[in-house]
């Protein structure tokens, strides 16, 4: 009668299936969700030391901090330093720690904790206001050398790449000239440096990097030059003149003029250590979703209780496809739709073993106070509620005997839905009487069965991870379930049903 | 265990558990009519409009307090069974054959007391037997005399006959004789005989026992084979009708032959089972697809039993 295409309905589960893999792939690239639980990342733990002496007055310390250092993520910040005041604050373009104290004597500590994630495509921001030129004024004879060394580079170059490549050519050790060795000091190489590219036109400034070595203690940042190239502030490395940052360096200073200024203390000095760190890909996805607005999508932004127990929640339709799978495609009988199911949730939180004894001891108790329950001919409300009764003495009993005896896995029994082992109970007695034993067994058995394997499979860290991480998987398996309710094929337990057909091939 | 391969079964065109559902009961039942076949007392009133004989319903128990007048009421009444309007596979059924003195003789010959009986009444009610568990009412039929003929072929109880209508037409039957491993009741699964019966003629073709090919009856000894179900014709018309009084187009149903008032309809069930095509020997599908490719179905109920006899004859 009603033999209407099936095709609108085959698009829509293949949709479903579609979306929730899209979505799936499209998170784990996007907010760098792992798909696998045990996924590591690195992570560079450095620690900034600032050592000064306090000399009886009110101090100010303040460390230049990374902000967006190219290459880098920022992960946690925190400072260590008991005592005193800290915060971190931004000013005029510099990212400052700063430490507070009324009175400071004698020598003193101060630790600044940041964690950083690798990251290739993170970028400094391009600057607000383009930078301009500084004017600069040299005095003579120096103003004649300046003039000609830039003269010289200018000549052998075309852009303020090329013309700061050759200007620190020009002024290494090895190709001084008369002019240079006029001009250069050890101490202020690089400032000088910076000045004449300003005065030829170039914006240039200084930079601090510390290059990333594992568990190495008392570094100190290397200094590079920067220069502004109408777009982007390009680094140079002011010995050897190659351009860009070198790998494994996190630029700490750029822009801003000082690194570390104490009011209130001498001989402040500040070195640097760290490690690389492993941390789970997941937690740091986590630890970054609480400073990314993408984070909305994800069950954790909620309380840790919702969170536990949408974790088991998400688990359910994982087992639903596995019952549907089993009764429609395998035919394995069980009794009770989704009894399995709600048992294999219960053998999660009692694990496997101690759950089948506890189980099993429950339910075959419960048949034999069923057997008496029945001789009584009760009505079946009222049977049903005095076996829920029974069964929450059972647990209570096998708890408290099993505690008694040294076996904490007796406590587990708890976990179990009471109301489902009563109406097992209900329906295996009825079973028995009705079908007889074997009956009994083959539905015991088969229920058995199906809720071990919904319980291998939601117990696998796999899956929990990837239900709880990726719920929009649950559209595939919304999207598999319904296909299998369009199945009308064989069952594979008709393939033995049937076999006595055999004879009339 | 022996296994057969899917293609073998297709091409036996077996029809399957997921198939029926899907294609078949989802497809021609309409959901709204299955409290019709799933009420016994429903059916019974559905089908008389349409000149379909059931057992002489006696007696209806609704309510708690009518059970305790159940004995009175009982009183001047021979044999007669009570069935849960609602229960499904014989479940609940109890025959009572006559009385020994305050007792009652069930059909196993054993003897129960009238309290007995009035505690199941009360089982009855409480919905016990009922498909969903939802309380029900208990329906006292008169006893049927199975006619002697099928009679001796079944282990106490009264064989049935099952046909499977599809559209209005009876397209598959067969046979249910009771054994001892079925305890006297016509059912398959635990372990009743089924006979499949030729379409054409109403004459036994082959049987199965647990699934199992049987020639003889395990406990009366019978060969089963030339077993002949009389006024064939007249079975299948009324079995045609029923799709008129229910409008299901899938369904099975029930008949016994009674000694005196010929075939009665005892229920109807909107999910018949599989095991036909095993007591048959051949798959359903074929037949089914027949029907579904009628270009112009028949109207009468007389008509498509004539089609069903000339289309489905095995010989």
């Amino acid at each position: 009668m009603t033999s209407r295409s099936r095709l609108p309905f085959f698009i829509g589960v293949f949709l479903l299936i579609a979306a929730g893999i899209v979505l799936a792939v499209w998170r784990h690239l996007e907010l760098g969700i792992p798909w696998l639980a045990g996924e590591q990342r690195p992570v560079w733990m450095i620690e900034a030391r600032i050592d000064f002496d306090g000399n009886d007055e009110p101090v100010v310390a303040s460390l230049h901090v990374p902000d967006q250092p190219p290459g880098f993520r920022i992960l946690s910040e925190q400072a260590a330093s008991p005592g005193y005041g800290f915060s971190i604050l931004e000013k005029s373009g510099s990212r400052r720690a700063e430490w507070t104290k009324r009175l400071v004597t004698g020598p003193q500590t101060l630790y600044f904790k940041a964690q950083f994630i690798p990251d290739d495509t993170a970028q400094s921001p391009s600057p607000k206001r383009e930078p301009k030129a500084r004017r600069v004024f040299w005095e003579e004879p120096e103003a004649t050398a300046v003039q000609e060394i830039l003269a010289q580079a200018e000549e052998r170059s075309s852009t303020p790449e090329s013309m700061t490549r050759e200007l620190i050519r020009l002024m290494q050790p090895d190709t001084r000239t008369q002019n240079t060795t006029l001009l250069v000091t050890d101490e202020d190489y690089l400032d000088l440096l910076v000045d004449m590219l300003n005065h030829s036109g170039i914006p240039a400034r200084t930079a601090d990097g510390l290059k990333l070595r594992d568990a190495r203690r008392r570094q100190s940042l290397m200094p590079f030059l920067q220069i502004y190239d109408g777009d982007q502030w390009l680094t140079f490395d002011p010995e050897t003149a190659a351009q860009g940052i070198p790998d494994n360096l996190l630029l700490w200073r750029q822009g801003s003029a000082s690194l570390l200024d104490v009011v209130g203390g001498d001989n402040s000095e500040v070195s640097f250590s760290m490690l690389r760190q492993t941390v789970p890909a997941l937690q740091l996805m986590t630890m970054e979703l609480k400073t990314n607005g993408l984070g909305l999508i994800s069950f954790y932004e909620l309380p840790i209780e919702e969170q536990s127990m949408f974790r088991m929640l998400l688990l359910l339709p994982l087992g639903a496809l596995i019952v549907a799978f089993m009764r429609i495609v395998i035919g394995i009988r069980t009794s009770g739709t989704f009894m399995p199911v709600l048992i294999a949730v219960a053998f999660v939180q009692t694990t496997l073993i101690p759950g089948l004894i506890a189980f099993l001891s429950v339910v075959s108790i419960g048949l034999v106070m069923r057997g008496y329950l029945s001789s009584l001919n009760l009505l079946l409300v009222s049977r049903i509620s005095a076996l829920i009764i029974l069964v929450i003495f059972i647990t209570a009993g096998l708890s408290i005997i099993g505690y008694q005896m040294g076996f904490n896995t007796g406590m587990t029994v708890t976990f179990f839905p009471m109301v489902i082992i009563a109406w097992t109970i209900e329906r295996m007695s009825i079973l028995w009487e009705e079908e007889g034993a074997r009956e009994v067994i083959v539905q015991g058995a088969g229920s058995l069965f199906v809720a071990i394997c919904a319980y291998l499979a939601m117990s696998a860290p796999l899956a929990g991870h990837l239900t709880f991480n990726f719920p929009e998987l649950h559209l595939t398996i919304l999207g598999l379930i319904l296909l299998m309710g369009q199945y009308t094929g064989y069952k594979l337990s008709e393939l033995v049903r049937f076999t006595p057909m055999k004879a009339y091939d | 265990m022996g296994w057969i391969s899917p293609g073998r079964l297709n091409r036996l065109g077996m029809l399957n558990m997921n198939r029926r559902n899907v294609d078949y009961i989802a497809r021609y039942n309409e959901r709204s009519a299955y409290p019709l076949v799933d009420n016994k007392l429903k059916t019974k009133l559905a089908v008389a409009e349409y000149g379909v004989k059931t057992p002489k319903l006696l007696q209806v128990v609704q309510q708690q307090h009518e059970i305790s007048h159940f004995r009175e009421m009982a009183e001047d009444l021979g044999g007669f069974a009570i069935k849960p309007a609602k229960g499904s596979g014989g479940k609940g059924i109890t025959v009572i054959t006559g009385r020994d003195q305050d007792n009652y003789v069930k059909a196993s010959g054993a003897r129960i007391g009238s309290t007995e009986l009035q505690r199941h009444l009360t089982n009855i009610l409480a919905g016990l037997y009922s498909l969903a568990g939802t309380p029900d009412v208990a329906i006292v039929e008169s006893l049927v005399e199975s006619s002697p003929a099928l009679a001796k072929y079944s282990y106490q109880g009264v064989p049935d006959i099952r046909i499977v209508v599809f559209r209005g037409y009876p397209v598959m039957a067969m046979l249910r004789l009771a054994t001892k491993a079925s305890d006297g009741k016509a059912n398959l699964h635990q372990g009743a005989i089924g006979v499949g019966l030729d379409i054409g003629t109403g004459r036994s073709l082959n049987a199965v026992q647990f699934n199992r090919p049987v020639t003889l009856h395990p406990d009366t000894g019978l060969a089963i084979e030339n077993i002949r179900i009389e006024a064939w014709d007249q079975m299948l018309e009324m079995a045609s009708r029923c799709y008129e009084a229910t409008g299901l187009g899938y369904m099975g149903v029930d008949l016994v032959v009674d000694a005196n008032e010929g075939p009665l309809l005892l229920e109807l069930n909107a999910r018949p089972g599989l095991a036909i095509q095993m007591a048959n020997g051949r798959g359903l599908l074929p037949r089914l697809r027949t029907i579904e490719d009628l270009k112009r179905p028949h109207f009468t109920p007389q008509d498509r039993a004539e089609y069903a006899m000339e289309s489905f004859a095995t010989s």
